[in-house]
């Protein structure tokens, strides 16, 4: 039956019907019907690559098939969420060696968008940690692929946003850890500049990201706060935290209890939190040791966070730029400070060399900012578009809700990744609203 | 630690339950029709929860297997969860689909659960959990089968409670109102009625903690039972329900 559905950022609205699976049988079966459909993990991307006429949902097919836990290896159903993953892992000793910033999504998802986390530099996006997995194409045949085993399907398969098939088990290698705790600093940069030259310092640390306020202008323009970390040793932890090295974080949430009228958040709003934000780092540099919940995923600690950007919903933009291409950064960053349609948290972090077929990641700064819904705003993000097209910039697929399918040129691999999907799902059975936009799938 | 056996396993409601006893350490027992299809419900709680688990073949309807099949395993706590559901009209029309609706839900469990039963009593200890539906607290137009097999399954709890009382074996019985699974997947539920299998597994874990007789899923509706059975039949039977 055909429902409204959205993904995270509650736009656009799509007429699906969803459909789950608990057995292999059954989703055989779902997949045999002559509809087309799209693989759906737990819906975080923001836009409409999970979004179709029907979804396939693998939330239900989330059994952990193995996990090795001396070699520190793990293999599961694509429906298991990350939180699912670290609750098992965590008291072993072992960590993700790829985190985005929401443990809620699915490991499908993360091979689907191939996900990067706050260390892209040092251990590069979610795939380059799978041993093999199994895809099951349009024809409905499931095949083993692997870096060394049919590689072209391994390879447009990460990242490839669901348009070469469902996978339907992921073998992945972990990341040993002494601790559940991360030794982090803080550090204030009063401008763009100093922040860029901040990321420079302390490219040793495996974890780097920077919130920066986007609605400065002026001398101040891209302050922020540079958060870098480790996963801390034993000996590092004060002595209460030694008593449970590996302890979980608790489970407990704030819940936002009610869609926001689109009004409350305004530029007054979104620069007085900003401004205290920038502030409640009230020294220049702090150092802690606390669990990894706050640093990786500070936004989960609230549900439905999504619905403070009011009914119409949001889009999230984020870009990379070449290393060489910081005067881009600036335009950016100048041209929302001039329209002052601020973002609320503004995401900026590093990102290390390309490494897969469609990977939205590649060498440069990455910026991740949340537009609101409103008038004008649509071609507002199409002004920014021609920037970053200019600069030799990329979106990322997943977090795309309206871009042109143009904007997909600066992907180098752009025809090879077509041409592979359509080796492997030849009619198109497998789409989504947004393949269809960007004409990643031939229009039916 | 006590061995919790799920007849059902295969269901989604089964798989929760036995994921919430298998977090509290019991070990699982996983039966269905085609057990082959649990080996990896079987390494996820194996894995998530550090108990053991094994997996068996159970098919309701072959009742003559039941005594084998239980007196190979011997669980502590048994937990009738199978069940079938058509659609009444076709069941209505088709003697066959009654029929199996019946022998599931009704003579299948009742010839499992006293052979579970037997060996409770004898040895003074033991739990039998069983999913009946608010289904079965009224007769009525749209579960005309379904609605009047849970009614039965639900009389059949609430005697072998009675019976077995003092033999210290204590019998549940749990009445889920809408659940989301498999079973209502294409059917428009209304949300702040309905419940997702974690929360059914949640409240019968906790149900079966606290020593409960009989729970709803959720709360509430034994309040909706208890205003719909109040309806007089004269009028009930002019609704379409
Ligand atoms: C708060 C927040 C922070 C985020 N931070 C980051 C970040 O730091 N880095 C980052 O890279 N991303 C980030 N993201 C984006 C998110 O990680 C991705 O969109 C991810 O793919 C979502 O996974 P999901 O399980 O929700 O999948 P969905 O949103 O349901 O699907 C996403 C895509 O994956 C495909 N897919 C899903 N399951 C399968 C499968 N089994 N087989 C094949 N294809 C499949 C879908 O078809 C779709 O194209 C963030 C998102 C949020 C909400
Ligand atoms: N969903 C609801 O809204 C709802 C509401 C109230 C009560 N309930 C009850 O909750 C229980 C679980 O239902 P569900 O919603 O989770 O539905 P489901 O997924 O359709 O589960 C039904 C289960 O019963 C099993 N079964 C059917 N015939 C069997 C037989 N002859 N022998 C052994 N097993 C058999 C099925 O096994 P196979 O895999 O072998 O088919 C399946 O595991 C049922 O008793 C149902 O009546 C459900």
């Amino acid at each position: 039956m055909e429902k409204p559905l959205t993904s995270w950022g509650r736009y656009p609205v799509v007429e699906c019907n969803q459909e789950s699976f608990v057995f292999t049988e059954q989703l055989e079966k779902l997949a045999d019907r002559s509809e087309d459909f799209i693989p759906r993990g737990n819906g975080r991307s923001y836009g409409d690559s999970a979004l179709g006429k029907r979804a396939l949902t693998t939330l239900k097919f989330d059994k952990i098939l193995s996990f090795d836990t001396a070699k520190g290896v793990f293999e599961c159903q694509p429906g298991i969420t990350l939180s699912d993953v670290l609750q098992v892992i965590v008291p072993q000793g072992w960590f993700l060696r790829v985190t985005p910033g929401t443990k809620l999504i699915t490991v499908g998802g993360a091979v689907g968008s191939n996900v990067h986390g706050k260390n892209h530099r040092t251990e590069g996006s979610f795939s380059r940690h799978i041993i093999d997995m199994d895809v099951r194409l349009a024809s409905n045949e499931e095949i083993t692929c692997s870096p060394t085993q049919n590689t072209d399907l391994f390879e447009a398969t990460c990242g490839g946003m669901g348009l070469t098939g469902m996978v339907t088990r992921v073998k992945f290698r972990l990341k040993k850890i002494e601790t559940s705790y991360i030794r982090q600093k803080q550090i204030k940069a009063q401008n763009l500049d100093e922040l860029l030259s901040l990321f420079d310092k302390y490219q040793h640390y495996s974890y780097t990201v920077a919130w920066i306020d986007c609605l400065t202008k002026g001398k101040n323009s891209g302050r922020g706060i540079l958060t870098v970390g480790e996963h801390a040793a034993f000996s590092e932890l004060i002595e209460e935290q030694k008593k449970e090295p590996l302890k979980l974080p608790s489970n407990k949430k704030l819940n936002f209890p009610f869609t926001l009228p689109a009004w409350v958040l305004n530029t007054f709003t979104v620069k007085a939190f900003n401004f205290l934000y920038y502030l409640k780092n009230y020294k220049k540099e702090m150092d802690s040791v606390v669990l990894y919940d706050p640093v990786f995923y500070t936004l989960d600690a609230i549900n439905n966070w999504n619905r403070m950007y009011g009914k119409a919903g949001f889009v999230q933009y984020q870009f990379v730029m070449p290393l060489e291409s910081r005067q881009g950064l600036v335009e950016i960053l100048n041209r929302i400070g001039e329209k002052g349609m601020g973002s609320f948290l503004t995401v900026l972090k590093v990102l290390g060399k390309q490494e897969s077929m469609i990977s939205f990641c590649r060498e440069g700064y990455t910026l991740a900012l949340d537009f609101p819904l409103r008038k004008g705003v649509l071609e507002f993000l199409d002004e920014l578009d021609e920037i970053v097209l200019k600069y030799g910039g990329r979106i990322y697929i997943t977090k795309d809700a309206r871009m042109k399918p143009d904007m997909l040129k600066n992907y180098p691999e752009l025809d090879k990744f077509k041409d592979i999907v359509k080796k492997y799902n030849p009619d198109g059975k497998i789409r989504s609203a947004q393949s269809d936009r960007l004409l990643l799938t031939e229009p039916k | 630690m006590e061995t919790v056996l799920v007849l059902g396993a295969t269901s989604d409601i089964g798989i929760a339950i036995a994921r919430k006893f298998a977090a509290a350490g019991y070990n699982i027992q996983l039966a269905a029709r085609k057990p082959e299809q649990l080996d990896a419900v079987k390494s996820d709680i194996e894995i998530r929860s550090g108990v053991s688990c094994s997996t068996h073949a159970f098919d309701a309807v072959k009742y003559d297997s039941h005594a084998a099949f239980f007196n190979g395993i011997k669980p502590d706590i048994t937990i009738a969860v199978f069940g079938t559901m058509y659609e009444e009209e076709d069941a209505f029309n088709d003697w066959s689909l009654a029929e199996t609706m019946i022998n599931t839900n009704y003579t299948g469990a009742v010839s499992i659960l006293n052979i579970a039963a037997r060996h409770y009593t004898t040895q003074q200890r033991g739990t039998i959990i069983g999913i009946s539906s608010v289904a079965g607290d009224r007769g009525r137009a749209s579960k005309l089968v379904y609605g009047s097999s849970k009614a039965a399954f639900s009389a059949y709890l609430a005697g072998l409670r009675n019976k077995c009382f003092k033999d210290n074996v204590h019998v549940m019985t749990v009445k889920p109102g809408f659940v989301y699974t498999r079973m209502t997947e294409n059917l428009k539920l209304p949300a702040p009625l309905t419940s997702t299998p974690d929360e059914v597994a949640t409240i019968v874990y906790n149900g079966f903690k606290a020593g409960k007789n009989t729970i709803y899923v959720k709360w509430f509706w034994r309040y909706i039972m208890l205003i719909i059975k109040n309806i007089p039949e004269f009028q009930f039977k002019k609704m379409k329900l």
